[in-house]
């Protein structure tokens, strides 16, 4: 079931936070790594006409979709194991607007620390890829992806991990990723992440009635690859983007992870709950025999 | 065919003389009606109308122009323009058309004004300059400012045909130093108040104005306007919601430019600077003069917009146009997936019915562990 993950995020959140709300300053900023390449996604130039999903689908050799709408061929709904990214639609009276969805390549992310084998990693470009020769197929990445990113191919007798890699193949060709090379408006364009950066604060400086102000990204859960600006009166909320704060999503993680053993007092009561059961029960057992 | 002999100025309207036949006649009207978009019955009534000899007189004034709108029509052949200003309305003032020169022509216009003042349909093609009180265009000595003042006030209707009459068109854009402007801003200007139809486009497409004209001299009213003033049924819709190449645009498939596989498959044109998207016209269904395919996403070129004073001149050519609120088709997933969220009650009974298997769960557990110990007991007893 699809909302699991948010509600599960949610009492991990809850349960972080009454844990250990005091180590919240330890946790450094993730900064990108030098190297970071990104995408920036403009929703007011974005004209809808699913290039980026076509060519997509033609450069990593996804199936087409058999779960589809009205019968229509190939048509996704939302990420899955047969589209890395999708174009949705968001209405509003006098504000329409579309949306491209796809991995936001993190610069903290969430799956790559959840991931016990170290399957997911950010490599080259600071692009979060997949790699399966060391995946045992539990899914916590797609668990704790606060953007419900990560599928997995049920259908698969070998499953895979599919997510979006920012076409990291091409790129090691000198490549541009397949969106960013076909969207005919550049609302998707590829490039180095701190020139991405200044674009879109250029953007938002040079015509500010056009857009809602602020990059989505820079500092939402620590800061992501992918950002994103939208219209003036579309927030990123409205495009289905979380609000995350701006703490590395992990960072939440640790702290629970951290808080329930921190002096080792979680254990110790539980062992000590459970001595406590198992001896009441010997005695008990005893009296009855005897 | 007495009736259709009935012209006006002593001119025969139709018959043997100019060439048409009754039967050529009601094709003609037939023709207009349907360019009108009106049924086919209406066509009876613009023919009567027409037959009666209530041609609309028609004074078409040009100013700052190049006659394309004049040359497009000149091309259309359903009617054509013979039939048209020969049996469908009485052109009685045209610079281009005219046989006569000078003071003639001068005298026409003026008879044709005393005639049938406030009935007749000024047509105004080009721009008017109103720099330097208007000295950049002149007609017989008169600034076009003066002459449109003097037609525009006596008018019944006026139909601004083409880009530079409806808001100033090419002259109009920067950095515009006769300081061209468009007839309803013009007439606004000297506080004309009379119903203004735009036909913006460059050049207009000649059924559009047909269409008007002939509705105006039919039923006696104007076409439902826009908040421009262009009429809906030739500029309610987008070029972009019926061109033809439209089913490449939603699969994104494009041409990337002039020339290539692409473009030679007859992709979308938008990435070449198409303004479909943004443009109100009917040019992807009523192509020029008959000719199929004469429109420019027909011929391979990407629309440029020339009915929109927002794109035409004042966007360039080959820049992609901006969308300020697209239309995304319903078969678009929504951002967010219309689940109702769970409601106080909801949540609330829910939790009842669980807390209530719950608790008949752990009493039944019970029932069953005390019915072993008691069975115990007894086997324990017996033994014993």
């Amino acid at each position: 079931m699809e909302p699991n993950r948010r509600t599960l995020f949610k009492m991990i959140g809850a349960a972080g936070a009454a844990v250990a709300a005091r180590s919240a300053s330890a946790h450094e900023t993730p900064a990108p790594p030098p190297d970071a390449a990104g995408l920036l996604y403009d929703a007011t130039r974005c004209i809808g006409c699913k290039a980026c999903m076509v060519a997509c689908k033609e450069v990593n050799n996804l199936a087409s979709d058999p779960v589809s709408r009205g019968g229509l061929y190939d048509d996704p709904v939302t990420l899955s194991a047969y589209a890395k990214t999708v174009v949705k639609a968001y209405w509003k009276e006098g504000a329409n607007a579309y949306v491209k969805s796809q991995c936001m390549h993190c610069i903290d992310p969430a799956c790559v620390n959840a991931c016990m084998m170290g399957a997911l990693q950010k490599r080259a470009h600071g692009a979060v890829t997949w790699d399966g020769s060391r995946c045992i197929g539990c899914r916590y990445c797609a668990v704790v992806c606060p953007f419900d990113v990560p599928k997995f191919e049920w259908a698969s007798a070998f499953p895979k991990v599919v997510k979006c890699e920012m076409c990291a193949p091409l790129v090691a060709k000198g490549e541009l990723p397949a969106c960013a090379r076909v969207c005919p408006r550049q609302a998707t364009v590829y490039g180095k992440y701190t020139d991405l950066l200044k674009d879109a604060h250029n953007r938002l400086k040079t015509e500010p009635d056009r857009y809602f102000p602020k990059v989505y990204g820079e500092h939402d859960g620590g800061g992501t690859q992918v950002l994103y600006l939208s219209k003036a009166d579309v927030s990123f909320q409205d495009l289905g983007l979380p609000a995350l704060g701006d703490d590395p999503v992990p960072q939440t993680q640790q702290q629970v992870q951290e808080g329930i053993y921190r002096g080792f007092i979680a254990p110790i009561s539980l062992y000590a709950g459970m001595s406590v059961v198992l001896w009441r029960r010997r005695t008990q057992k005893k009296e009855e025999n005897a | 065919m007495t009736e259709f002999e009935a012209g006006k100025n002593g001119r025969k309207t139709t018959g043997r003389r100019a060439g048409v036949e009754r039967r050529d006649f009601l094709k003609i009207v037939t023709m207009a009606a349907a360019s009108l978009g009106l049924p086919a019955a209406e066509a009876a009534s613009i023919a009567k109308g027409v037959a009666k000899g209530l041609k609309p007189s028609v004074i078409w004034l040009h100013f700052q122009e190049c006659t394309g709108c004049t040359e497009s029509l000149l091309r259309v052949s359903h009617p054509g323009v013979a039939e048209l200003i020969l049996d469908l309305v009485s052109l009685d003032y045209h610079e281009t058309l005219f046989a006569a020169a000078g003071y003639q022509a001068e005298d026409a216009l003026h008879s044709a004004m005393s005639q049938n003042p406030g009935k007749y349909i000024c047509v105004v093609e080009g721009s008017i300059p109103v720099n330097e009180n208007g000295i950049y265009c002149k007609v017989a000595g008169r600034t076009a400012l003066d002459i449109m003042k003097e037609v525009g006030s006596n008018a019944g209707a006026i139909i601004a045909i083409g880009s530079c009459a409806s808001w100033g068109g090419v002259q109009s854009s920067g950095p515009n130093p006769t300081g061209a402007k468009g007839v309803p801003e013009i007439l606004k200007m000297q506080g004309i108040s009379k119903p203004v139809v735009t036909l913006p486009g460059c050049p207009a497409n000649a059924y559009n104005f047909l269409g008007v004209a002939l509705q105006y001299v039919t039923l006696g009213k104007l076409p439902s306007l826009d908040a421009l003033g262009r009429p809906m049924f030739a500029y309610g819709r987008l070029v972009h919601s019926v061109c033809p190449r439209r089913a490449h645009f939603n699969e994104g498939r494009f041409a990337q430019k002039f020339g290539d596989e692409g473009h030679r498959s007859g992709y979308c044109l938008y990435k070449l600077g198409c303004k479909g998207p943004v443009t109100h016209a009917n040019c992807s269904v009523q192509h020029f003069d008959d000719v199929v395919g004469a429109w420019p996403i027909g011929i391979g070129h990407p629309c440029v917009g020339c009915t929109e004073k927002s794109q035409a001149f004042t966007v360039p050519m080959f820049t992609t146009a901006d969308i300020p609120n697209p239309q995304p088709s319903w078969l678009f997933p929504p951002v967010n997936p219309n689940r109702a969220p769970m409601s106080p009650m909801s949540t609330g009974v829910g939790g009842l019915v669980g807390g209530a298997l719950l608790g008949a769960g752990l009493m039944v557990s019970k029932k069953i562990t005390s019915a072993a110990k008691e069975e115990k007991k007894e086997e324990g007893e017996h033994g014993a």
